[in-house]
């Protein structure tokens, strides 16, 4: 390689690199189109709408997508107004200190543990010590936790992108502390703030490891947030892993992969829009 | 009198204020309380069995027989490094080439459409994942390696795709974030394109690229359930990369729904170690990475 | 005697460590334009800011010495900063209209002070957007953005803007640095005729400006004031050397 000229070693580099770039775009690409080659032909409205029967291996999965949207829903109900108050703790009513280190390096830290540890938590916490059993409740709080670094760090970031001006200029007007966040700093940052609710939607979607041990993997239709559920990540895993029915599994997953690529474009579309706005 | 009542007004406004402040605390707080209430209950469970049959045994006995209360977690260490160090050494290069790509190589509406696609990467659920191993890469290792094909390899791969977006948007930032002024200075001086990256990019985007790694490492030994479907999850020492192995993760996934007593305990032991070790890659992690913000 | 409106005594500035105002002296008339002219970074804006307790907002300020408007010490610990801010509108360098409509911008600080109904807020909108020299311009397009408006027509709306709160005194940071010639002569087309009702304050980076329409003028170095004077004294006789030295263009 030392040989070769500055020239040719940059030929060789950007040949290489963009090689291993398309690999890892041409995986992930592989992986969708296999998906719904082999799931979007089992997909029906009926398989969307009939609840499963026989374990899974006939029938719908029209109570996993319930106990998926259930899940998600509480989820997002506890994590979203805590994130977002603590983001606007961050951003606009502290100048740093210790308290605040302590704050956005927990955050950090809790971005970092994995599922499994979760899931844990939430089964000695929620499930056996607060007696609420494998439910709605326990999977939507430990979810609910799961998500709040996400959606902390994306509020911050869209809250911290509002220009300075605003503020001054609306302190200047004669408005408190609070009119100024809620009217000029919010509305302002709002699709950031969405954006990131959203992103989180889409991790919730597809959570297993955390669920299965706190929201157990009931099948029937849940009737309340006391109901054990089992969302559609876990129905795909039974599925496949106890080799129920390979077919369902594949449709499963393909409504899956249909839902986490919708809330991309989503969070995409989101996002340029809230770009645009500010520069 | 008009004194007072003004003194009045005023005070309302900042105890609203004050307030709003406190309650914000709070909630900041709580949030954040979630890591200590987290921490408290997993070492809680956790530690007792730990020193019931000694740390040393825990951490470096070979077997694991939980019916007859033989707790050893070695085979778990050892397999979850493996695991991850196999996962760096396909994500790491790969990962780099494409942020390089990204910021260097590649036209704004080239990175239009790669961009996001490796957001969505991070997106799919690691069940599919998982399945994916088990459908194409599992039986591919068997046919071609021979072997179980449930394997150190097949999870090493499988890991690398996973932790593929985290190091490429955190190495992508720390890129990005190098002053433009290098990058023209280097260029002004003759040198190529990759020269620059080579030799004034890297360097001084270096601690963000390994903040990048090793949250992408915290990644792949946090990682549950594509783990469990295509590693083997046989509890011992793995002799080869054809071999099955256990990670920390599967050892608590796969036996928590019917563990009962000392056994549920020792799972929950199995927890503490993750959580130490996961625990000290964020720190690490936080310390390269605030470095870097501090010295730009 | 004349009405001093603001009279600042020994005030000092600080950020930190660093000292930004060094012992003002200064008073301020009642319904007279004040000029203040000086180089940059001598303290002007830091001034205006300190008028209206928003450097308040800044990590580590601290003030020494006093201000006094309207016969009070604005930095006693039991004044009202959100009262005192609505008294002393202040007009930015660059204009910042809000992300919402006109009518939304000019209604900002009157809906914040608690203003409320649709026929109110109408007259005040109209009212304060006549007053700023806005209003024909914008009359039939209320509902549309204040980004979209020019710079010139974004600069009268931030000056409509603080009008409809119903100020006492208006304090203006360099308001034409980013405008044309014909955008600056309608704003200072608007002061003069603001004059009656309102004492300004015009920080400006443009001597001739302060020549054009200031009653009296100040002249700012290094976060002390040099001198201050009747407009037509300071730029024909100014008492001192830097002052002299400044308006020929020898530094600044």
């Amino acid at each position: 390689m030392k040989r070769l000229g500055p020239r040719v070693e940059q030929k060789v580099a950007q040949a290489g690199l963009w090689t291993m770039t398309l690999v890892t775009v041409g995986v992930l690409l592989f992986i969708i189109f296999f998906i719904l080659r082999r799931g979007l032909p089992v997909l029906s409205l009926e398989f969307l709408t009939a609840n499963p029967a026989d374990m899974g291996k006939s029938g719908g999965i029209f109570s996993t997508i319930v106990g998926t949207v259930a899940l998600s829903f509480l989820a997002i109900l506890i994590a979203a107004p805590l994130g977002v108050g603590t983001a606007i703790y961050l951003t606009e009513y502290t100048w740093g200190g210790p308290l605040t280190r302590v704050i956005r390096f927990g955050a950090e830290c809790l971005a970092g543990i994995p599922s499994i540890i979760f899931g844990l938590f939430g089964f000695i916490l929620f499930v056996t010590k607060l007696k609420f059993g494998w439910s709605i409740l326990s999977g939507g709080l430990t979810m609910a936790f799961m998500l709040l670094p996400t959606i902390i760090r994306t509020s911050e970031e869209a809250i911290k992108s509002v220009p300075p001006a605003y503020r001054t200029v609306s302190f200047s007007l004669g408005s408190t502390k609070w009119q100024t966040v809620t009217r000029v700093v919010l509305p302002s940052a709002l699709p950031g703030i969405v954006t990131g609710i959203v992103l989180s939607v889409g991790r919730s979607i597809g959570e297993t490891a955390a669920t299965i041990f706190t929201a157990g993997s009931a099948l029937r239709m849940p009737t309340s947030i006391f109901s054990s559920t089992r969302p559609m990540s876990v129905h795909f895993y039974i599925l496949a892993r106890e080799g129920i029915s390979m077919s369902n599994a594949y449709g499963t997953a393909a409504v899956l992969i249909i839902a986490i690529l919708g809330i991309n474009i989503l969070t995409y579309y989101l996002m340029n829009r809230f770009i645009r706005k500010y520069s | 009198m008009a004194m007072k009542t003004k003194k009045r007004g005023k005070n309302r406004l900042e105890r609203n204020d004050r307030l709003v402040r406190l309650a914000l605390l709070v909630i900041a707080f709580s949030a954040v309380s979630v890591l200590l209430v987290i921490t408290v209950f997993i070492v809680q469970q956790g530690t007792p069995i730990m020193f019931k049959y000694g740390l040393k045994s825990f951490l470096a006995g070979g077997n694991w027989y939980p019916s007859e209360k033989v707790f050893g977690l070695w085979p778990m260490i050892v397999g979850s490094l493996f695991v991850t160090a196999g996962a760096l050494v396909i994500g790491v290069p790969f990962g780099l080439a494409c942020a390089i790509v990204l910021t260097e190589f590649s036209s704004k509406n080239v990175r239009r459409v790669i961009k996001p696609i490796v957001e969505l990467l991070a997106g799919i659920p690691s069940v599919v994942y998982g399945f994916m191993g088990v459908i194409i890469l599992v039986p591919f290792i068997r046919q071609t390696f021979g072997g179980p094909g449930l394997s150190v390899l097949a999870a090493s791969i499988v890991l690398g795709i996973m932790i593929l977006p985290t190091i490429i948007s955190i190495s992508v930032d720390s890129l990005q974030a190098v002053p433009p002024s290098y990058r023209e200075g280097s260029i002004a001086l003759g040198a190529t394109r990759w020269q620059t990256v080579k030799m004034v990019l890297f360097p001084a985007a270096r601690s963000g690229i390994i903040a990048s790694i090793i949250l992408g490492m915290g990644r792949a030994i946090g990682e549950t359930m594509a783990t469990i479907m295509i590693a083997g999850n046989a509890a011992e020492i793995p002799r080869s990369l054809l071999a099955p192995v256990r990670t920390l993760t599967s050892n608590i996934a796969l036996e928590m729904s019917y563990a009962t007593g000392e056994h549920r305990e020792a799972l929950f032991a199995t927890g503490v170690i993750l959580f130490i070790i996961i625990m000290v890659l964020n720190t690490v992690a936080n310390a390269t990475s605030s470095r870097r913000r501090r010295q730009p | 005697m004349t009405d001093v409106a603001i009279r600042v005594r020994g005030f000092s500035q600080f950020f930190g460590a660093v000292q930004k105002l060094n012992a003002l002296d200064l008073d301020v008339r009642r319904n007279e334009i004040l000029g203040i002219i000086g180089p940059a970074r001598s303290g002007k804006s830091t001034f205006l800011c300190a008028l209206n307790r928003l450097n308040d907002l800044v990590r580590g300020s601290r003030v020494e010495g006093t201000i006094t408007i309207d016969g009070r010490d604005i930095y006693e610990p039991d004044v009202d900063v959100i009262e005192l801010r609505r008294k002393l509108g202040m007009v930015f360098a660059t204009p910042v209209p809000l992300p919402r409509s006109i009518f939304e911008n000019v209604a900002f600080g009157a809906r914040m002070a608690g203003l409320k109904g649709r026929a109110r807020l109408d007259a005040v909108v109209r009212d304060s957007l006549e007053r700023g020299g806005l209003w024909e311009e914008v009359k039939d397009r209320l509902e549309t953005s204040g980004l979209k408006l020019s710079g010139g027509q974004q600069q009268r709306l931030c000056l409509a803007r603080i009008l409809a709160v119903k100020p006492e005194y208006i304090l203006l940071d360099e308001p034409t640095s980013g405008l044309d010639p014909i955008s600056t002569m309608k704003i200072e087309d608007s002061l003069r005729k603001l004059k009656k009702d309102y004492t300004i304050i015009l920080v400006t980076n443009n001597t001739k400006q302060a020549a054009r329409v200031a009653d009296r003028t100040a002249f700012f170095l290094n976060g002390g004031l040099v001198e201050a004077g009747p407009t037509a004294d300071i730029f024909t006789a100014p008492q001192d050397k830097r002052t002299d030295d400044y308006l020929r263009g020898r530094f600044g």
